[in-house]
């Protein structure tokens, strides 16, 4: 499917979607409670197809942080950007899509530590590289350590 | 065999009933220091008997924190440190930030410098095969074929530091095009390993290939289906022996691949064999690459103007290149400043990481040196 | 012992005198045990990272190690009596690494190969998770530079240790060592 097409479709299933299409793919924005209502079609439905979520990553924008997917298709090799905004800084959550595709479980547990995006219904939610003892979420804008010497 | 359970044989916590431990049940943690982990990687392994019933990952022991080193590098210097990831692949984790960083800022690189990228990148792949070749004999049981791989591998780190003045960390990319033009003896050499390569190759296939007990170790161990490594994100080598079609210099080629003639190798076994035979293969469509290239380099430009100080515009930007383990990306997001506001690298070990629980389930613990060995992971390209 | 051009010939530690039955050797104990100790180190195989491989080509037939007596690799560090430090160490290893010293038998050596485990290396400025230097955790023998230093480096630093090795007192009392040395006589 071309952007245009893309564009067309996704905008039927979520009414609160935006669209940017300045950059290499369409990238759909919505609010994180919106993320599966719209992501599950996007996998399951045969005209999307996206199967292949190839990056999954998040954004601290300071006063809200964004998780990005970016997702394609094995059958139909179309690529878009789903990027979910978050507002609640102090307390991020999002529902998990590690049911959808089983690469996010991990992706997940390493946002989780760098960022400390909670993951609902999450099957194994931990601190995957930094270990429970470690304070603060090191990826924030905000992160700051004593040991750290800034250039 | 199915082993029956009586009440006394579990372990429960007494507060929250929660099952802790099965009788005849081990729990084993293989790693962080263990030859065959490659690096520092931790599994927890459940085992009943010695099969595996369950592997959770432990990482972070090399986790350097290298995506927010970037936030504070320029463009030009946040290259060199990627080729600290996946150090195998130092020149093409570097070639995807270049390309990252000129797409963004529209820049059209030369003739000359895409085909030296492309000659070196498939040289690099070269190398990284052969020390996964090296390292799966070592970890199967086999020291000999160390010997011979590293003979070739040593020929290509002469042409890497006659080139680019280091062996393994090159960073010889800059953004438009490459840091300094190629000496006057670079295609005599260039053509000398590769005939050293492909007269070498019999030898490998001799030593380990056609063994018959290395074979069996092999065969019908660590089936991942293509379902299973779509879901899993694999890339490389890895999935491709899944049959699944990945092949990023085909799908979305880069730096002028499209023009060239190779195959991309793929099996559907979905087993160990499968990803050892696919990159056996692809060390020949390397050389096969190489020598389309070797002898009509372009002349010109090796590097295109760009300004010192190098800005991206506002917005987000993805570059994916096919490292000699599967699919990079990085993805930027840039605001407009000289340094990237994120920096976010996908690796290719992460993704088929996740994939070895999968691999592993219900195989023997001896098959788990095996899997790890054929997926060939790098640890500082999964904790960044 | 001799010094000079004839250095290279010495294999053995002291003096030969010819006695009609063969040989006399007059020698100092401290002499024989360092010249055997600092030929048949046998390294951990420990790598982190990067500079790992080259220690892997330091083993390969080019460059070959074992010309100096280093190619007995263990995997498990109560049969090793060298760590060759080869890579960062971050926070999350440290604990690791000290635990793996620990529980190697003395005597010990540590060589620290690389940039990032002299200082940090290209990881000292603006992370959070990077060890700056490995002897804040172990004490170090060899500090070996470069990212990744080459083999011969590697070899150069090894040699080092050796010569390194043939000076230390074992059964004489060096007044700063005692704590050193009494550990060692136990074993
Ligand atoms: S010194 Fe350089 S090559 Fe060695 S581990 Fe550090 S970054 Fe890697």
């Amino acid at each position: 499917m071309t952007k245009e097409e893309l564009k067309y479709k996704l905008g039927e299933i979520s009414r609160e979607a935006a669209f940017d299409e300045t950059g290499e793919f369409l990238n759909v924005i919505i609010p994180s409670p919106e993320l599966l209502p719209l992501i599950k079609p996007l996998r399951l439905n045969k005209e999307f197809y996206f199967d292949y979520l190839f990056c999954i990553t998040c954004v601290d924008w300071k006063d809200y942080l964004s998780m990005v997917y970016h997702l394609t298709s094995t059958l139909h090799r179309h690529t878009c950007v789903v990027q979910a905004t978050i507002t609640d800084v102090h307390c991020p959550q999002i529902e998990s899509v590690s049911g959808i595709w089983k690469t996010a479980e991990l992706n997940e547990n390493e946002i989780y530590d760098l960022f400390g995006v909670t993951f609902l219904n999450h099957p194994n939610l931990r601190r995957l590289f930094l270990g429970d003892q470690w304070k603060g979420y090191p990826l924030r804008k905000d992160y700051t350590d004593e040991h750290m010497i800034l250039l | 065999m199915q082993m029956t359970r009586k009440p006394s044989d579990i372990t429960t916590d007494a507060k929250s009933g929660e099952v802790l431990h099965h009788e005849g049940e081990f729990i084993i943690n293989m790693g962080p220091q263990h030859p065959a982990t490659h690096g520092v990687l931790h599994l927890k392994i459940w085992l009943e008997g010695e099969t595996i019933k369950k592997i959770e990952p432990h990482l972070g022991y090399i986790h350097r924190g290298i995506e927010k080193m970037c936030e504070r590098l320029s463009y030009r210097q946040f290259i060199f440190s990627t080729s600290r990831m996946d150090y195998l692949s130092a020149h093409i984790n570097n070639q995807a930030c270049a390309l990252a960083v000129e797409k963004a800022l529209g820049l059209e690189v030369p003739p000359r410098a895409k085909a030296i990228r492309i000659i070196l990148a498939e040289l690099t792949r070269i190398a990284s095969h052969e020390l996964w070749w090296a390292c799966s004999g070592l970890d199967l049981g086999g020291v000999t074929p160390f010997f011979y791989a590293f003979r070739e591998r040593e020929a290509i780190n002469d042409i890497m530091e006659e080139t680019c003045g280091a062996r393994l960390t090159q960073n010889f990319i800059v953004p438009g095009g490459v840091m300094s033009d190629l000496h006057h003896n670079f295609q005599k050499r260039v053509k000398r390993v590769l005939t050293q390569i492909k007269d070498n190759l019999h030898e490998y296939d001799e030593i380990l290939t056609g063994n018959i007990i290395f074979q069996n170790r092999l065969k019908e161990v660590g089936y991942l289906s293509r379902e299973d490594a779509i879901s899993y994100g694999c890339t490389g080598p890895a999935a491709r022996g899944s049959g699944l079609s990945c092949d990023i210099r085909k799908l979305y080629p880069y730096d002028g691949y499209e023009k060239l003639d190779f195959d991309e190798i793929i099996f559907n076994e979905g087993d160990c064999w499968a990803r050892y035979r696919v990159r056996m293969a692809e060390i020949l469509q390397s050389v096969h690459i190489i020598e389309q290239l070797i002898d009509s380099i372009p002349d010109g430009e090796f590097q295109a103007k760009t300004k010192n100080v190098i800005k991206l515009p506002k917005g987000q930007f993805y570059q994916r290149v096919e490292t000699a383990r599967g699919e990079l990306g990085v993805f930027i997001v840039s605001d407009g400043a000289a340094t990237p506001y994120r920096c976010k690298f996908r690796s290719p070990n992460f993704s088929n990481l996740s994939a070895i629980p999968q691999m592993a389930q219900g195989a023997k613990i001896g098959d788990l040196v095996a899997i790890m060995a054929t997926v060939d992971l790098v640890i500082p390209d999964i904790d960044r | 012992m001799k010094k000079g051009k004839e250095e290279n010939k010495i294999v053995f530690p002291g003096q030969l005198h010819e006695s009609p039955e063969g040989g006399m050797l007059v020698t100092k104990l401290d002499e024989i045990v360092n010249w055997a100790r600092s030929n048949s180190l046998w390294p951990l195989i420990f790598g982190t990272s990067c500079c790992a491989i080259e220690m892997m080509h330091a083993a390969g037939a080019k460059y070959d190690w074992s010309r100096f007596g280093f190619e007995v690799a263990r995997a498990t560090p109560r049969q090793a009596d060298l760590i060759i430090v080869a890579g960062t160490i971050v926070m999350k290893m440290a604990p690791v690494l000290k635990r793996l010293y620990d529980q190697m038998p003395d005597p010990k050596y540590v060589i620290a190969m690389g940039a990032c485990t002299i200082s940090g290396g290209p990881f000292f400025y603006n992370t959070y998770s990077v060890v700056k230097g490995v002897d804040h955790i172990i004490p170090v023998d060899v500090y070996i530079p470069g990212c990744p230093p080459r083999p011969e480096a590697l070899l150069h630093g090894m040699i080092a240790l050796q010569e390194k090795i043939k000076h230390q007192p074992v059964f004489r009392k060096n007044k700063k060592e005692i704590h050193h040395d009494e550990r060692r006589i136990k074993i």
